[in-house]
């Protein structure tokens, strides 16, 4: 699937900010996988023809971040942190229910293809929240069984981010909605700005 | 001592990440107060001032930029905002909560130093930060604050926003400037360092979000202000991110100098379901682990580094009487083994030999000559790599097994883990 012209002009838009064309090689590359969801190696090819550089300059970089996708896989991406300070807090537990709830082992997606979930030993940056996961690399914290599950009923109906513009922009709204899960009793987001806000608030008052 | 708001005062407003909000609350007006003032008196300011980087090392801000050599132009300012450390997250918070007081810190840096093309280095997961960042930038850039001739001033400035992908070795600062330019992201020689040769071989400063959000209210309220908080050798205030067995885990933003017992105790509401307090780890997953008889250490520097650890990111990681050192110190090598970058052999091929071991450790299949081998692969990483990823991937196992080499003992006598939690193999 070659990349679309509209990824094609922006990816020069990108490239035309940097002091040199190679800085673009990895926002060229967040540009394909936003379009097409993965990044093959023939768009690899195509951004390197873009940018002007050797095929093999992109295919090095590329390879070198975990976030770079080459494969297809489900509508939406499902990641449990399981480094220590989530490990602390019960995110082997909550890792192994997503498994059980899912269906499917660590790494893999479901059958009907909404969903590649994996745990990862890479901080996410939500330690104050944990157990958390990121479901499309926005934040769920403080995650119990009923909330993991009223996130997986969510994602099994979503549109994926990488499924078109319009299919995107009623992803955003769905993203959105997910601020109307049911709040656990005594759940507060804690490491993100709503939990913060609130103690500011406690603290001013 | 104690909670002082400095990055945090206005936090509480609503809608802080509009520029309007931001700057009803007294944003920007350090950044013009700055454009009035000469370059090297800035650098004198922030030199004055004490302010250390956030970002781990504790480097002495003003010094840094003033390593940078005379008359090589262009010259670049990179925010390092790849925060990954486990256990962090307060570039995350600041950024998500107060986009536009960092980017008034980066554009003061880079007018102090005489820079026109500013990076933000953010990691790829935190997509959310990005576009409150990108909303920021261009609501700076619709108000003149960024662009050709900033505020009539003369000053032609830009930011450019980067999205990093998923490696935690690009907040090396060498690295980051390698990934930036493009490349895989692997660490450099030092010398040159960045000040000299840094981004496109140019004179470059790498400062972490943290230190850049100081700068408005050093301008702002001046040196001297600044140099009042805190300790004699580490000024003003630091976030601190907690997490782990407390009660109440989250940022804490305090004067350098409050006792940890005050953070983990009054603040964090002390250990949850009234367990007791086994061990904490003030700087992240690269920093080595202090005891409940460290509790009156100062959160400070040089009071850390003096118990035996280091304050690093300022990450504070507690852990209760039924946490698993073992496992935890597992956790976290296998994190680092995740992370090399595979440049330099002692850090590759030794993290994954630790990771190997410790695995062995919580099956049961560790002979009493591991706890030892395990040390002896420790001492041959640690300052034998480029960067310090590698030393630092040894510094919390070999901290555990000084302090608790009892419970590694226990791992091989009692054929498993003694702390037996209900836990599925998730570790992949």
């Amino acid at each position: 699937m070659a990349i679309a012209r509209h990824t094609l002009t922006r990816i020069q838009e990108i490239a035309a900010r940097y002091p040199s064309r190679r800085s673009a090689i990895i926002p060229a590359l967040w540009e394909v996988q936003h379009e097409q969801g993965y990044v093959t190696e023939a768009a690899m090819g195509e951004i390197a023809q873009a940018l002007d550089l050797p095929p093999s300059l992109v295919e090095a970089t590329a390879s070198f971040y975990s976030m770079f996708l080459t494969r297809p896989e489900g509508r939406h991406d499902v990641v449990v942190c399981i480094n220590a300070p989530c490990m602390l807090r019960g995110a082997d537990e909550i890792a192994a229910y997503v498994e059980r709830a899912l269906g499917v082992r660590d790494g893999q997606t479901t059958p009907d293809g909404a969903i590649t979930w994996h745990t990862t030993i890479e901080c996410l940056g939500a330690c104050g929240g944990a157990p958390m996961m990121q479901v499309d690399h926005r934040f769920e914290e403080n995650l119990t069984h009923e909330r993991v599950d009223a996130i997986i009923e969510r994602l099994r109906e979503a549109p994926g981010p990488h499924d078109g513009p319009a299919a995107a922009k009623a992803g955003e709204g769905e993203v959105r909605k997910a601020n109307a899960i049911p709040k656990v009793k005594g759940e507060r987001v804690r490491s993100g700005a709503e939990g913060a806000r609130a103690r500011g608030k406690r603290s001013q008052a | 001592m104690g909670i002082k708001r400095v990055l945090t005062k206005d936090f509480a407003t609503e809608n802080l990440t509009q520029l309007s909000v931001y700057e009803k609350t007294g944003g920007y007006a350090g950044f013009k107060k700055a454009l009035e003032m000469q370059p090297d008196e800035l650098v004198e300011m922030v030199k004055k001032s004490g302010l250390r980087g956030r970002g781990g090392a504790g480097f002495p801000t003003g010094n840094k930029w003033s390593f940078l050599p005379k008359g090589v132009y262009p010259r670049y300012l990179v925010c390092n905002a790849d925060e990954s450390e486990p256990g962090c997250f307060k570039d995350r918070y600041l950024i998500e909560m107060s986009p536009h007081q960092l980017l008034e810190g980066i554009m003061i840096g880079s007018y102090a130093i005489g820079c026109n093309l500013a990076f933000i280095y953010i990691r790829g997961e935190y997509l959310p930060g990005y576009e409150i960042l990108e909303a920021a930038l261009d609501q700076a850039r619709q108000a003149g604050y960024l662009g050709k001739n900033v505020l009539g001033k003369g000053f032609d400035f830009d930011i450019v926003l980067h999205r990093g992908a998923g490696a935690y070795i690009c907040g090396e600062e060498t690295a980051l400037l390698t990934s930036l330019e493009g490349y895989r992201g692997e660490p450099r020689l030092k010398p040159p360092f960045p000040a000299i040769k840094g981004l496109y071989a140019a004179p470059t400063v790498v400062n972490n979000v943290e230190t850049l959000s100081n700068l408005p209210h050093i301008v702002n309220n001046g040196a001297d202000w600044f140099a009042s908080m805190g300790t004699p050798t580490g000024k003003g205030t630091r976030v601190w991110c907690m997490s782990g067995h407390v009660n109440r885990p989250g940022n804490y933003e305090l004067e350098n100098g409050t006792p940890i017992r005050e953070l983990i105790e009054d603040l964090g509401g002390g250990v949850w379901k009234g367990r007791r307090l086994k061990a904490f780890q003030p700087g992240g997953a690269s920093m080595m682990v202090l005891l409940p008889e460290h509790l009156d250490v100062a959160l400070d520097f040089d009071a850390i580094q003096k118990a035996g650890s280091m304050a690093g990111a300022g990450a504070m990681v507690v852990m209760d009487e039924t946490t698993c050192m073992v496992d935890a110190a597992r956790r976290y090598v296998k994190f680092f083994h995740h992370e090399s970058c595979g440049k330099c052999t002692p850090c590759r091929e030794g993290t994954f030999w630790m990771a190997n071991l410790f695995d062995h450790f919580e099956a049961g299949e560790a002979k009493p000559t591991d706890i030892d081998l395990l040390l002896d692969i420790g001492y041959n990483i640690d300052g034998r790599s480029f960067c310090p990823l590698g030393d630092a991937s040894t510094w919390f196992p070999r901290s555990v097994i000084k302090y608790f080499r009892d419970e590694f003992q226990q791992h091989i006598s009692e054929k498993g883990c003694p702390f037996k939690k209900p836990v599925e193999e998730a570790v992949a």
